[in-house]
C-alpha cells in the first residue's frame, strides 16, 4: 500500500461526498413532485408522455399496484429484449452480421439486463449488434435503474407518510428517475467519456495491420453513451467482454476515476434523499455512515490484500514490492483496482477493471463478501436502498426492543407483519446463492465448467450464484458459464435476487404506510447516531453475512491460507 | 395471596421438582410446535439419537461422540422446556389458594317467586340476584343493587382491612370469593361463572390461556425464520463440503444448526412473557392479556388523577399570613384554638401546623364556649372571656367580623389574593370584628413525585395531570409536582377527548381510574387501570386491575411493560451476537481434516475437532439454564432515556454476547478434553 494510493481512494471518496448532498436535494425534490431547474426543458415532455400514455400522474397506487405496476413492466421490458436478441440477425444496426441468440443465452441475457444485474454470459463485441447494445442493453441500463429508484422511492414514501394507503404511481416515479436523474447525468457523463477518448460510433470495426504484418479487427460502437449509464445506473453490462478493463472503454486513470464516481454517486445520494422526504437529514447520513464503513473497509482489505502479493510468487522471486499485480491493468495498479473492485461489488454495479478471480484469497473474498452482504453499499440504485432500510428495521426489531419499547423506525412500528415480510426477503439471497451453489458443485457437469481445481473452482461458482442473486453482474473469472445450465439457473437467481425479494418489501412498505407515524421521544429508539450505525453494522455482518462464512472458508478463505502455507491444488 | 410475597427462588423444591416433570411433559412435539426452535431442535435430537442407536448397533467407534451430542440436544430441550415450567409453576402456587376459595362456593338464588332457593355458585347466569348475608362468600361478580356492607377482599387484594361495598355509586361491584362481614347484600351478577374476575386471575397466573402477544408472534418469526435460514445453510454446508471431497456426518451437521439456530431466546421466550406477568400480579395488578403489559411498555402519555396520585387529596395549612401589627405566633395560636374544635381534615392540618413548625403550646385554657364547623356557617372557633376567635372561609370571616369586601383592609385582602393565585385556599382568622390574618391552605405534593416525573420524562413519558380544579389552582400544582401537562376542570368528556387527540397524534395513553363515568376514557386508554375498589363497569373497561387501588401504581405497571421488553430484546441480541463464536468453533473443525491450513481460524485452539464440536453444542444447551434467573427477574431496569439504555444494553447483551461464548466454549473446551469425553 501506498500513500499516492490511499490519496487517490480519499479524494474519490471526497469527491463522491460533495455531490451527495446536492444530488440528493434535486432527487428529492425530483420524487416529491417539485419543480426543478430541469423542469422548463422536460415538463412538457413529460407531460406529453403521460398524455400518450394515458396515465393520470395525480392518481396514486396503492402497494400492490404499484408493485404490479412494476412487474408488468419488467415483463414486458423482458419480452421485448428477448425477442430483439432472438431476432438480432433480421434487426438493422448490425454491421458486423451477428446472428440471434440461442435461447438460454437470449434469456439469460435478457433477464440480466432487466433486474439491473447485468451479467454476461456473452461477449459484447463478439455477439450483439450495435441495435441490441443501443435499443435493447442500453434501454435497459435505464429503465432498470429507473425501476429501481421508483421503488426505493415508493419505501421511502411509506416512512414518511401517516396513515396513507398509498405509496405514489410507479409510471410518474420510473417517469421521472429517467427524464430528471438518468437522462441528463447520461448525457454529461457520455459527452465526459467521449473527451476522454471513449468511442461512440456506429461502425462495426477497423482492420489494422500490426507491426508484424498480422491483421487485427479492432471492435468499435456506441461505447461512450452505453458506458456512462452502465455506471450511473449500477448496471456494470460492459460494451466489450472484459468490461472496463478494455483501454476504450476505460482509457486512462481519468476515464477510470469517472467510471468509480459515476456509478457511487447516484445511489449514495438517494439515501441523502431519503433523509431529507422523510424529514430528518441525519437520518441519511446515519445510513450513508454504516455502508461508507463496511464499503471503506472492504477497499482497505482488498487494498492490503493485493499489495501483499502472492506469498508463492514471492518465494519463486517474484519481486514482493509489486504485490499482486495478477489480472490488473499496469495503468490501474493495486489502489485504483481495490477500489474499484469493492465499490462495483458493495455496489450492485459488476462492472469491472481487473479480474477478481485473480485476486488473493482475501482479495477476492472481499467482492463476493460485499455482495453477499445484501448489495447495500450503497448497493444497487434504489435497490440498495431498500435493501438497506430492511436491514434497519431488522436491526431496530432486534436491539429496539432493548429500550422496552415495541421497536419502531421513523415512529413506524415494526410488528409481525413487517417481520414476516422482512424475514421472506432476507431468505432470499442465502437460498438462490448457496442452493444454487450447493447443487451445482454436486453436479459433474456443472462443475466441469470451473476454469481452476482446487477450492478456487468453488470460489468460481460460489461467486457466479452469489453475482446473479444479488443483482452485481461482475464475474470471478474462470466459469464458463454460457452453458444451459449456468445459464437457466443464473436467470432464476437474478429473477429471485429482484422480484422475489423487492415484493415483500413493497409489502412491508404498504404496511408501514398506513401506520400512523408516531412522533419521537427521548424513550424512542435513536436511529439517526453513531451509536446505531454501528449497531446497523452489526446487524448487517451478522444476519447479512455470517450465513456465507461456511460456504466462504471453502474457498476464499482457505485459499489464503493455503497460499500462507505455500500449498497449491 | 399476600402482598409482600418475595418472589419464590428458582431452587425452591416446591417448585422445583414439579417443573421437572412438566419439563419431560413439555417434550411432546405437538405442544412443542408453537414455538418453532425448540421444536427443530427436538426433531434434530431425535434423529441424532437414532444416528447414535446405529453407532452403537454397528460398534463404529462414532457411539461415543454421537451419543453425547444426542444427549446434549436433549438437554438444550429440555432446559428450554424447565424454563416456561419454572416460570408457570411460581404463578401457580398463587392461583391454587384462589381456586380454593371459588371452588366451594354456594348462592342464594332470588327466585321470581320472591323465595331464595340453594344453589352451587357455578349455575348462576348473568343478571342472577343473590342474597349474601354477614360470613358468607359472595358466589361470583357483580353488583350491589340493594344494602351496605363491608366486605373482606383480603383473598384478592391481601389487604386485610374490610372495604364497603354499597349499592349505587363509585362502589357497589363485588368480586367472587370474597367475604361479607356485615350486614346483608343484594347482588345482580354480571359475569358468566367461568369468565369471572378469578377464573381470569387464575387462568393468567398459571399461563394456560396465555396467548403470544403481538411483539412475541413478531419476535417468533424473527426466530423462525433465522432458523429456516440457518436449515438451509446446513445443508447447503453439505453439498459444498461434498466438491471438497468432505463427508459431513449428520451429528455434526445437526450440531451445527443447532448452535447457530437461536435456542437461547427461542427456549427463555415463553418463560421471559410468562415472568412479566408474573412480575405485575407481585405489584398486584390484574391484567386481562399480555398484549396490555407491552402495550404499557409503550405508554408516550400517562393521565394521572391530581388527588391520591399527585397530591395527598387533602387541602392541608401550609402558612400564617399576619395582618399588620399581628405577629406570626400570635396569628398561629388565634388559628390553632379557633381549630381545635374543626375535626376536618383541613382543621387537623392547622393545628399540625401551628404546634409543629410554629412552635405554639397546647392551649389549655377552658373555653366559654365552643363553635363547631359546620357546611352552613364555615366557621369554627371558641369563645374565651372577651375573645371570640374564629376561623373559616374568607366570606365567612368578614362575614361574622361586619365587614364587607370591600372594606377589608389592604393587606388582608392582598394576603387573600396571595393564597388564591398560587392555587391555594385563604381561610380567615379573626378575633372579634379584628382581623389577625389568613391560614394559607394548600394541596401538598406528595414528596418524591416531582423525581419520579422527571424519570419518567427522562425515559420519553409525558405526564398529565387531571383535575377539577379550576386552571389556576390546577397550573400551581402542575407547576410544583413538576407535570409536562394539566387538565383542569375536566370532565370525563374531558378525558376521553384529550386520550383521542393524543392517540390521533400515534402517542400511546395510560390512566387510572375508579368511577363509572371514567369508563369511557378507559376503555378507549391503551392502558386503562382500574381500581379494585372501582365499580364494575370501571373493572370491565380497563385492561387492568390494581388491587391495591394506589394509583401511583400506573408509573410500576410502565416499568413492568418495558422491563419485558427489554429482557426479550436483550436476550435476543445476546442470542445472535453468540453465532460469532459457535462459528469459530465448529466451521475449522468441520474441515481441518481436508484443508489442514484452516487451523489458523481456530482461534480459540480448541482440542479436537470433535471436543470443539462437543463444546459448542454443551454451550449452547448450559447458556439456557445460565439465562433462566436472568429471564424470570428481568433484567436490571433503570428509568433514563432510550439512548442511553440502548448504550448500555448493547454493551452487555450484544458485547458481551459477541466475547461470552468464546471464552465459555474454551473453557468447557478444556474440561471436555481434561474428562477424555471425545
Amino acid at each position: 500500500m501506498t500513500l499516492v494510493g490511499w490519496l487517490q481512494i480519499s479524494l474519490l471518496f471526497l469527491a463522491v461526498l460533495l455531490v451527495i448532498k446536492p444530488l440528493g436535494l434535486y432527487m428529492a425534490r425530483v420524487f416529491s413532485g417539485e419543480r426543478t431547474f430541469l423542469s422548463p426543458v422536460l415538463g412538457r415532455m413529460e407531460r406529453d408522455l403521460y398524455r400518450v400514455s394515458g396515465i393520470s400522474p395525480e392518481k396514486e397506487q396503492s402497494w400492490l399496484g404499484y408493485t404490479l405496476a412494476m412487474l408488468t413492466f419488467s415483463l414486458a421490458g423482458f419480452l421485448a429484449l428477448y425477442a430483439m436478441l432472438r431476432l438480432q440477425a433480421y434487426l438493422p444496426l448490425n454491421p458486423q452480421g451477428f446472428p440471434g441468440l440461442p435461447s438460454d443465452l437470449a434469456f439469460n441475457t435478457a433477464v440480466s439486463f432487466v433486474t439491473n444485474t447485468n451479467w454476461q454470459n456473452y461477449g459484447g463485441e463478439t455477439t450483439m449488434s450495435h441495435f441490441s447494445q443501443m435499443a435493447g442493453l442500453t434501454v435497459q441500463n435505464f429503465l432498470s435503474a429507473a425501476t429501481g429508484m421508483a421503488l426505493a422511492v415508493a419505501v421511502t414514501r411509506a416512512l414518511a407518510r401517516s396513515k396513507v394507503p398509498t405509496l405514489g404511481n410507479f409510471w410518474v416515479d420510473m417517469t421521472r428517475a429517467t427524464l430528471y436523474v438518468l437522462l441528463p447525468l447520461a448525457i454529461v457523463v457520455a459527452l465526459a467519456f467521449v473527451a476522454m477518448g471513449l468511442p461512440q460510433t456506429l461502425d462495426g470495426s477497423v482492420t489494422a495491420t500490426t507491426l508484424e504484418g498480422a491483421n487485427q479487427v479492432i471492435s468499435l460502437g456506441p461505447v461512450a453513451s452505453q458506458e456512462a449509464i452502465k455506471q450511473l445506473g449500477t448496471n456494470g453490462g460492459g460494451f466489450f467482454n472484459v468490461n472496463a478493463a478494455h483501454p476504450f472503454e476505460n482509457p486512462s486513470a481519468w476515464s477510470n476515476y469517472l467510471n468509480i464516481f459515476a456509478m457511487l454517486s447516484i445511489s449514495s445520494a438517494l439515501v441523502y434523499a431519503f433523509g431529507q422526504m422523510v424529514g430528518n437529514r441525519r437520518q441519511g447520513w446515519a445510513l450513508i455512515s454504516a455502508m461508507a464503513v463496511l464499503l471503506i473497509t472492504g477497499v482497505a482489505v482488498t487494498y492490503w490484500a493485493e499489495s501483499q502479493g502472492n506469498t508463492i510468487l514471492t518465494a519463486i522471486g517474484v519481486d514482493p514490492a509489486l504485490g499482486n499485480m495478477e489480472g490488473k491493468e499496469a495503468r490501474f495498479g493495486q489502489a485504483m483496482t481495490a477500489l474499484y473492485a469493492a465499490v462495483t461489488t458493495g455496489l450492485s454495479d459488476g462492472g469491472v477493471n481487473g479480474m477478481h478471480g485473480s485476486f488473493t484469497g482475501f482479495g477476492g473474498l472481499v467482492p463476493m463478501f460485499l455482495i453477499q452482504l445484501g448489495e447495500v453499499l450503497p448497493g444497487g440504485v434504489g435497490s440498495g436502498l431498500y435493501g438497506m432500510l430492511i436491514f434497519a428495521i431488522l436491526s431496530v426489531f432486534v436491539a429496539g426492543l432493548m429500550v422496552g419499547r415495541t421497536p419502531e423506525f421513523l415512529g413506524k412500528k415494526i410488528e409481525g407483519r413487517e417481520m414476516k415480510f422482512a424475514m421472506l426477503a432476507v431468505l432470499i439471497l442465502p437460498l438462490a446463492i448457496l442452493g444454487f451453489t450447493a447443487v451445482s458443485a454436486m453436479l459433474p457437469f456443472a462443475v466441469a465448467s470451473v476454469g481452476t481445481a482446487g477450492p478456487h473452482g468453488l470460489s468460481e461458482i460460489l461467486y457466479a450464484y452469489t453475482s446473479a442473486a444479488g443483482n452485481n453482474g461482475s464475474a470471478f473469472g474462470g466459469l464458463s458459464g454460457n452453458t444451459p445450465w449456468y445459464n437457466t439457473t443464473l436467470g432464476i437467481a437474478m429473477l429471485l435476487g429482484r422480484f422475489a425479494y423487492v415484493v415483500p418489501v413493497m409489502a412491508i412498505a404498504g404496511s408501514l404506510a398506513a401506520k400512523v407515524k408516531s412522533p419521537a421521544s427521548a424513550g424512542t429508539f435513536p436511529t439517526d447516531g453513531p451509536l446505531f450505525v454501528g449497531l446497523l453494522i452489526g446487524i448487517i455482518l451478522i444476519l447479512g453475512g455470517l450465513q456465507f462464512l461456511p460456504a466462504l472458508v471453502l474457498g476464499p478463505i482457505v485459499e489464503h491460507f493455503a497460499m500462507l502455507a505455500g500449498q497449491t491444488f | 395471596m399476600s402482598k409482600d410475597q418475595k418472589a419464590s427462588g428458582l431452587l425452591d423444591p416446591e417448585i422445583l421438582f414439579p417443573a421437572i416433570r412438566d419439563a419431560f411433559v413439555k417434550l411432546d412435539p405437538r405442544k412443542l410446535l408453537r414455538n418453532p426452535v425448540i421444536f427443530v431442535t427436538e426433531i434434530v435430537a431425535i434423529v441424532v439419537t437414532i444416528l447414535f442407536i446405529r453407532d452403537l448397533a454397528s460398534n463404529s467407534g462414532e457411539a461415543g461422540f454421537s451419543g453425547q451430542i444426542a444427549a446434549w440436544l436433549w438437554f438444550t430441550v429440555l432446559f428450554a422446556t424447565f424454563a416456561e415450567a419454572v416460570a408457570e409453576g411460581r404463578g401457580r402456587a398463587q392461583a391454587d389458594s384462589l381456586k380454593k376459595t371459588k371452588s366451594e362456593l354456594i348462592a342464594r338464588r332470588l327466585g321470581s317467586n320472591g323465595k331464595t332457593e340453594t344453589v352451587p355458585a357455578s349455575s348462576l347466569k348473568v343478571g342472577d340476584i343473590v342474597l349474601v348475608a354477614a360470613g358468607e362468600l359472595i358466589p361470583g361478580d357483580g353488583e350491589v343493587i340493594e344494602g351496605v356492607a363491608s366486605v373482606n377482599e383480603s383473598a384478592i387484594t391481601g389487604e386485610s382491612a374490610p372495604v364497603i361495598r354499597e349499592s349505587g355509586g363509585d362502589r357497589s361491584a363485588v368480586t367472587g370469593g370474597t367475604q361479607v362481614l356485615s350486614d346483608e347484600i343484594k347482588i345482580r351478577i354480571t359475569v358468566q361463572p367461568g369468565s369471572s374476575f378469578v377464573d381470569r386471575m387464575i387462568a393468567l397466573i398459571e399461563g394456560a390461556q396465555r396467548q403470544k402477544t403481538p411483539n412475541e408472534i413478531a419476535l417468533s418469526i424473527l426466530l423462525s425464520g433465522l432458523t429456516l435460514i440457518f436449515l438451509f445453510v446446513c445443508v447447503a454446508i453439505w453439498g459444498l463440503a461434498g466438491y471438497s471431497g468432505t463427508v459431513l456426518s449428520v451429528t455434526v451437521l445437526a450440531a451445527l444448526l443447532v448452535t447457530l439456530i437461536p435456542t437461547t431466546i427461542g427456549g427463555l421466550l415463553s418463560a421471559i412473557g410468562i415472568a412479566g406477568m408474573d412480575r405485575l400480579v407481585r405489584f398486584n395488578v390484574i391484567a386481562t392479556s399480555g398484549r396490555a403489559v407491552e402495550a404499557a411498555g409503550d405508554v408516550d402519555t400517562l393521565l394521572l388523577d391530581k388527588t391520591g396520585t399527585i397530591t395527598f387529596g387533602n387541602r392541608m395549612a401550609s402558612d400564617f399570613l399576619a395582618a399588620p401589627g399581628v405577629t406570626p405566633t400570635e396569628l398561629a395560636e388565634a388559628a390553632l384554638i379557633a381549630s381545635l374544635s374543626d375535626e376536618t381534615p383541613e382543621g387537623r392540618s392547622v393545628v399540625a401546623l401551628a404546634t409543629g413548625e410554629f412552635g405554639v403550646p397546647m392551649p389549655k385554657a377552658e373555653f366559654d364556649a365552643v363553635i363547631g364547623f359546620t357546611a352552613e356557617t364555615r366557621l369554627s372557633g371558641v369563645d374565651i372571656g372577651q375573645r371570640r376567635l374564629r376561623k373559616g372561609a374568607v366570606d365567612a370571616v368578614l362575614k361574622f367580623a361586619g365587614l364587607t369586601e370591600q372594606h377589608a383592609p389592604t393587606e388582608f385582602r392582598r394576603a387573600v389574593d396571595q393564597v388564591a393565585r398560587t392555587g391555594g385556599t385563604p381561610l380567615g382568622v379573626a378575633d372579634g370584628d379584628r382581623l389577625l390574618g389568613v391560614i394559607h391552605l394548600k394541596d401538598v405534593v406528595k414528596p418524591g413525585i416531582k423525581e419520579r416525573f422527571a424519570a419518567l420524562r427522562a425515559m420519553g413519558i409525558r405526564t398529565v395531570m387531571v383535575t377539577g380544579d379550576n386552571p389556576v389552582t390546577a397550573a400551581a400544582i402542575a407547576s410544583e409536582a413538576g407535570v409536562d401537562d394539566f387538565l383542569a376542570q375536566a370532565t370525563p368528556e374531558d378525558k376521553l377527548a384529550y386520550i383521542r387527540r393524543e392517540q390521533q397524534g400515534g402517542r400511546l395513553i395510560a390512566m387510572c381510574g375508579d368511577g363509572t363515568n371514567d369508563a369511557p376514557a378507559l376503555a378507549q386508554a391503551d392502558v386503562g387501570v382500574a381500581m379494585q375498589t372501582g365499580t364494575q363497569a370501571a373493572r370491565e373497561a380497563a385492561n387492568m386491575v390494581d388491587l391495591d387501588s394506589s394509583p401511583t401504581k400506573l408509573i410500576e405497571i410502565v416499568e413492568i411493560g418495558k422491563q419485558l421488553l427489554m429482557t426479550r430484546g436483550s436476550l435476543t441480541t445476546f442470542s445472535i451476537a453468540n453465532d460469532v463464536a459457535k462459528y469459530f468453533a465448529i466451521i475449522p473443525a468441520l474441515f481441518v481434516a481436508t484443508y489442514p491450513a484452516l487451523k489458523a481460524l481456530n482461534v480459540m485452539g480448541l482440542t479436537s475437532p470433535q471436543s470443539a464440536i462437543l463444546s459448542a453444542v454443551i454451550f449452547n444447551a448450559l447458556i439456557i439454564v445460565a439465562l433462566i434467573p436472568l429471564a424470570l427477574k428481568g433484567v436490571a431496569y433503570r428509568p433514563s432515556g432510550a439512548a442511553a439504555l440502548l448504550r448500555r444494553n448493547l454493551l452487555v447483551y450484544g458485547l458481551g454476547g459477541l466475547v461470552l461464548p468464546f471464552a465459555g466454549i474454551k473453557v468447557i473446551d478444556l474440561a471436555v478434553s481434561a474428562l477424555h469425553l471425545v
